[in-house]
């Protein structure tokens, strides 16, 4: 495929590793915020021939959605009436008491989608179902949801409703920099979220906290470059924000999809799974839309959530221990019995390091 | 489930009023979503994330990034670290763990 081959060559990638660490005079710590950067860096092993420091951040939608909202979800799906519609990363992450790939084997209806058109497919074809969809994700999923609501909205379907739970990156990087043990001092930002944004949001954040912030894509060499220009800042004292991704990322990100995400959701707290509760970094719908709301729709009662105390995914995801510190990591917890999120999605830092069978 | 794909578009058509592609993705077809693309043409890459295309790939773009790595000063580069520049078309050692 384009331009894949091209951004992995290996010549080149053993290039920039020496003028990264021809650049670094000390080892700075510098945090992918994306999952699936998180990967490739640590399938890779570029986290381990650099002499900086990597720290995984909170980019997994899967591992942040928090605890409550998926008991709501299982206890939605378990309904006989419904149809729960979810992106397939979803089935397997523990909530406090079961998981939506158990309930399925139990006889729950619960379907996989690639995409959320297909959960409006579903819907009109299962008129005397109702379709309940699972919208979770970051700023680069957000609206591909919106139009699947809208699509529904315009097909006027009122057996589909939705689940919304999104997280929006930069106030996570506001809270990772605002932790007092926090030692990010610069970070890669997520390529696909700043496709669809755009990169003026993280211009505050840079000039404020006097970090350098690089838009950074998803092959090797991508990252390596990120990495390289974050850490020329760092040596220069600068802090901007610059754009390593710029075969995919336009300064003002894509119009339409901003103005549909402004248009199905509005700006809302939220609890992200073992960090806490984020000012201003959700999306939910928006009260127009309240007739679509699978939560206001299903009264499932109160939710009583608890996570399993050993996983200590919460520190995992803010950079501040490694998988590896984890005593249930490899042992009680991999991927096909997992205890916490981050073993699960293939974002998940865990699920990472266990791939790359790496080991305390 | 955020990642995005590269894949060159085959067709534009039209279902009940949506925009839709047939994409290619080296070899798998996949029908997506161009609602927020609008102005997408035949024969152009685009990312592709959950079935929707969300920007186009900007080949001048991709092509000057991998020049300005081609270029890079592989003579300094050697002066730092006393061994001759990967690709400089004498023998290196290769870094660990890299592809
Ligand atoms: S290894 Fe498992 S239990 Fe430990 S932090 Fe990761 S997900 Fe939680």
């Amino acid at each position: 495929m384009k331009y894949l081959a091209e951004y992995r060559d290996p010549v080149l990638a053993r290039r920039l590793v020496h003028e990264v660490c021809a650049t670094a005079t000390q080892r700075w710590s510098i945090m992918e915020v994306c999952g699936g950067q998180t990967h490739t860096l640590v399938r890779q092993g570029i986290d381990e021939v650099l002499p900086v420091r990597m720290i995984h951040g909170p980019g997994c939608p899967v591992c942040v959605t928090s605890l409550e909202v998926l008991d709501r979800a299982l206890a939605i799906a378990a309904r006989p009436d419904v149809t729960f519609v979810s992106y397939g990363d979803m089935l397997r992450v523990p909530g406090s008491s079961t998981d939506l790939l158990a309930l399925k084997a139990r006889g729950a209806d619960i379907r996989i989608v690639y995409s959320p058109v297909d959960a409006v497919r579903l819907a009109v074809a299962n008129p005397d179902r109702q379709v309940v969809f699972f919208a979770v994700g970051f700023e680069t999923t957000a609206p591909a949801n919106a139009m699947a609501l809208l699509e529904a909205v315009r097909r006027g379907l009122e057996n589909f409703s939705m689940l919304a739970s999104h997280v929006l990156v930069p106030p996570a990087m506001t809270a990772v920099l605002e932790a007092p043990d926090c030692q990010v001092q610069g970070f890669l930002a997520a390529g696909h979220v700043c496709a669809v944004m755009g990169w003026a949001q993280y211009e505050p954040i840079a000039a404020k906290y006097a970090v350098p912030i690089v838009v950074t894509g998803f092959e090797p060499l991508d990252l390596l470059e990120g990495i390289l220009m974050t850490v020329r800042q760092l040596e220069q004292g600068r802090a901007e924000v610059e754009n390593q991704y710029a075969r995919a990322v336009r300064r003002d990100g894509n119009r339409p999809a901003q103005l549909a995400l402004e248009r199905v959701f509005e700006v809302t707290d939220r609890t992200w799974r073992g960090i806490g509760a984020i000012p201003a970094s959700g999306l939910r719908l928006a009260d127009e839309f309240a007739a679509y709301d699978a939560e206001l729709r299903f009264d499932v009662g109160d939710i009583v959530a608890a996570e399993n105390p050993l996983c200590i995914a919460g520190e995992v995801l803010q950079g501040t221990k490694n998988p590896t510190d984890c005593a249930a990591y490899g042992r009680i917890c991999t991927p096909r019995s997992p205890l916490g999120a981050p073993m699960v999605s293939s974002e998940g830092t865990c699920a990472a390091f266990h791939r790359a069978g790496r080991t305390a | 489930m955020c990642l995005g794909v590269p894949g060159r578009v085959l067709a534009i058509d039209d279902e009940g009023g949506l925009p839709m592609a047939q994409v290619d993705f080296g070899g798998i077809r996949r029908d997506v979503c161009l609602v927020y693309l609008p102005e997408t043409q035949v024969g152009s890459y685009v990312i592709v994330h959950v079935g929707f295309a969300i920007t186009e790939v900007d080949e001048a773009e991709a092509q000057r990034t991998l020049e300005v790595l081609r270029t890079m000063d592989g003579d300094a580069l050697a002066a730092e670290l006393g061994e001759p520049a990967p690709g400089s078309g004498v023998a290196t050692t290769p870094s660990p763990g890299l592809p």
